[in-house]
């Protein structure tokens, strides 16, 4: 079990459930002179897992990859992996291999050249070098393209090649900053379910770091949310939406709406709506989704909050649509709907209050 | 975006000011270095002949003193870039915030008068000059070095202090022109530093390493007064031959044809250091 060489102060979910810990990070804090961009994380990493690190820009997402890859020292704090101290190795002794964001393809070597980099200066035998070579370029597809110059290959292929000059060297973990972030719209899904396909058939865990919260969805086992150098949550993409823990973590993945209400003696007051509850009294945040709240269409669920207002403005997503209705008290909901509704009309809403989840209120920082 | 007028207006100064002074002359040259010197009334004589080209190769002390520059002319290059690339190399990846002022360090010598800092040689390198006097107050010698000054050794010594900051500047921004994840993914990749050093790192700056060698062959190999006031008779350079062919002696024709063949030597040094740095520079 992994809580066997987990901290006493980790926080349970940042472990890594019924895999072996692969790598634990344990309260690394990074400042850059006055600026704080990574306080007391703690994560754990299981074997063959895709891990997502998600957040905005400055968050500190790319600081916490650096820093297992060995860019950068961290100011407090240890890196483990297995029985050995991982942050006070050297970037090249780690057997951590990392893609960068503009895929850092050595631009003198061919891109056979590149792919065997990793082998060549660690002195394999040329036979097995060569060998290995043409298996990673075949799991890439990119055997055709062995003798040519990155820059004489297109950005999706050099993002193949940078790839596989990181699978080739066989790492224990594989750290990808962004790899997907240069490409266009299309070609960034097919790489994002190929990516996907390729951890499965190799095994390798995975941490990803993105800024897309959709990205983080289709690919992650799970994801690590970062916030202001802080994680907000680590769960599965499933329970990270359904569940979120806090209001920050519900409106950065997905949409949702935010009701702020009050519990006295097992009922919910939120502006002109209430319902009851099991909750204990105090000021209470529910989030609730888009898709939770319904059009009312004759009958009313049993214990659903009803409520009805004009709606404001309507945005087509394709398969569903987005409606902003104006409900009492000044509360805009947002609503997703099959279409149907238009601007102005008054429209009669429901939901489920299983559906409001509670969530915490996030913290200012910084 | 411009128009016509003004396009003219900027391109044909330049243009002009180098047919005048650049190629009219070298035009000029091109002319003398077939003339001849009548031996009667020592003028020159417009009858067009390949003499001067024949003594050129048929006498040994042109070729031998052309070579002989050649030779302290790759020694100031060789020594130029041992000295050069450590220096630019720390500037470059290791000098954090004095950079610029390390940077500033390297220019400042430039502005300082040629002939300053060579006749400065010349009051360390003398029979009692500074490191002379040194020597023998330390009693490593008891009397004057004197191979120090008036030598091809002062002449290297010298136009490599003089040139060396001609061959940090150019392999400086090769070297800073590297992307730095470059270097972190061959760590990443498992590369010591020292692998990283000669398999990523001097690979690319090579470009430079060309450019700050062909700075440093080509001023020195065309150098007059460094042989001229630290030479002395062993340290006598082609340049100062041609110097004299133009002044006292009075051969205007034979020179011409040696600063033509020294012309020829240095385009296709160039050419040829050009054709180096496009092979090894990638964008």
């Amino acid at each position: 079990m992994a809580s066997t060489t987990a901290p006493a102060n980790s926080v349970p979910s940042n472990q890594s459930k019924g895999k072996p810990a692969l790598l634990s990070i344990r309260n690394v804090a990074k400042t850059f002179g006055r600026n704080i961009v990574l306080r007391n994380v703690s994560l754990e990493i299981a074997e063959g897992e895709f891990l997502t690190i998600l957040g905005e820009s400055g968050s500190g997402k790319t600081t916490l990859l650096r820093i297992i890859a060995g860019f950068e020292t961290a100011t407090s704090g240890e890196l483990w992996m297995g029985a050995e101290r991982l942050d006070r190795q050297p970037p090249y002794r780690r057997r951590v291999n990392t893609v960068f964001q503009n895929y850092a393809l050595f631009p003198h070597l061919t891109v056979e050249e590149n792919v065997g980099y990793g082998l060549r200066v660690s002195k394999r035998p040329e036979s097995e070098i060569t060998q290995r070579v043409a298996e990673a370029l075949d799991k890439v597809k990119m055997t055709a393209h062995a003798k040519k110059k990155p820059s004489k290959i297109s950005g999706g292929q050099q993002q193949r090649i940078a790839l596989a000059r990181a699978l080739v060297n066989r790492p224990q973990l594989l750290l990808l900053d962004e790899p997907l972030s240069a490409l266009d719209a299309n070609l960034r899904r097919q790489m994002q379910v190929e990516l996907k396909s390729l951890q499965r058939e190799v095994g390798i865990a995975f941490v990803f770091v993105t800024h897309d919260q959709e990205e983080a969805m289709v690919m992650s086992d799970r994801i690590a949310l970062l916030r202001s150098g802080e994680l907000e949550q680590v769960a599965t993409p499933r329970e990270i939406y359904g569940h979120p823990a806090t209001a920050y973590v519900a409106q950065f993945i997905g949409h949702t709406n935010l009701l702020k209400g009050e519990i006295r003696s097992r009922v919910v007051q939120c502006g002109a709506l209430s319902w009851p509850t099991s909750l204990p009294d105090g000021p209470i945040l529910f989030s609730l989704r888009p898709e939770h709240i319904r059009l009312t269409s004759g009958a009313a669920l049993p214990g659903a909050v009803r409520l009805r207002g004009p709606v404001l403005h309507q945005a087509f997503h394709g398969a569903t649509e987005l409606i902003r209705v104006e409900c009492a008290d000044g509360l805009v909901l947002v609503v997703r709907t099959a279409g149907g509704a238009s601007p102005k009309e008054n429209v009669e809403l429901e939901f489920s209050p299983a559906d409001a989840i509670p969530v915490r209120e996030s913290t200012e920082r910084n | 975006m411009f128009s016509r007028g003004y396009k003219t207006a900027v391109t044909v100064p330049p243009l002009a000011w180098v047919a005048v002074f650049l190629l009219v002359p070298y035009l000029l040259m091109f002319c003398y270095s077939f003339w001849s010197v009548s031996p009667s009334t020592q003028t020159i004589v417009h009858s067009w002949n390949l003499d001067n080209y024949k003594e050129l190769l048929q006498k040994a002390v042109y070729w031998q003193t052309l070579l002989r520059s050649m030779w302290i002319a790759a020694r100031v290059m060789l020594f130029s870039l041992l000295l050069g690339y450590p220096l630019a190399y720390f500037l470059s990846f290791y000098a954090g915030k004095r950079k610029d002022l390390l940077y500033q360090m390297v220019i400042i010598p430039l502005w300082v008068s040629y002939l300053v800092r060579a006749y400065a040689w010349k009051t360390i390198l003398g029979s009692d000059g500074v490191l002379n006097t040194l020597l023998q107050y330390v009693h490593l010698t008891n009397q004057p070095l004197d191979f120090l000054l008036y030598s091809p050794f002062a002449v290297v010594l010298t136009l490599t202090h003089i040139y060396t900051p001609f061959t940090i500047l150019p392999i400086y921004a090769a070297l800073e022109h590297i992307p730095r994840n470059l270097v972190e993914a061959s760590h990443d990749l498992g590369a010591t530093p020292a692998q990283t050093f000669w398999k990523i790192i001097f690979p690319l700056s090579i470009p430079g390493v060309v450019a700050g060698a062909t700075f440093a062959f080509v001023l020195s190999l065309g150098d007059f007064l460094a042989p001229l006031l630290l030479g002395g008779p062993s340290g006598i350079m082609i340049s100062n031959i041609v110097v004299s062919l133009f002044g006292a002696a009075y051969n205007w024709p034979l020179g011409a044809a040696i600063s033509l063949g020294m012309l020829v030597i240095v385009v296709s040094l160039l050419l040829f250091s050009e054709r180096l740095e496009k092979k090894w520079s990638f964008s």
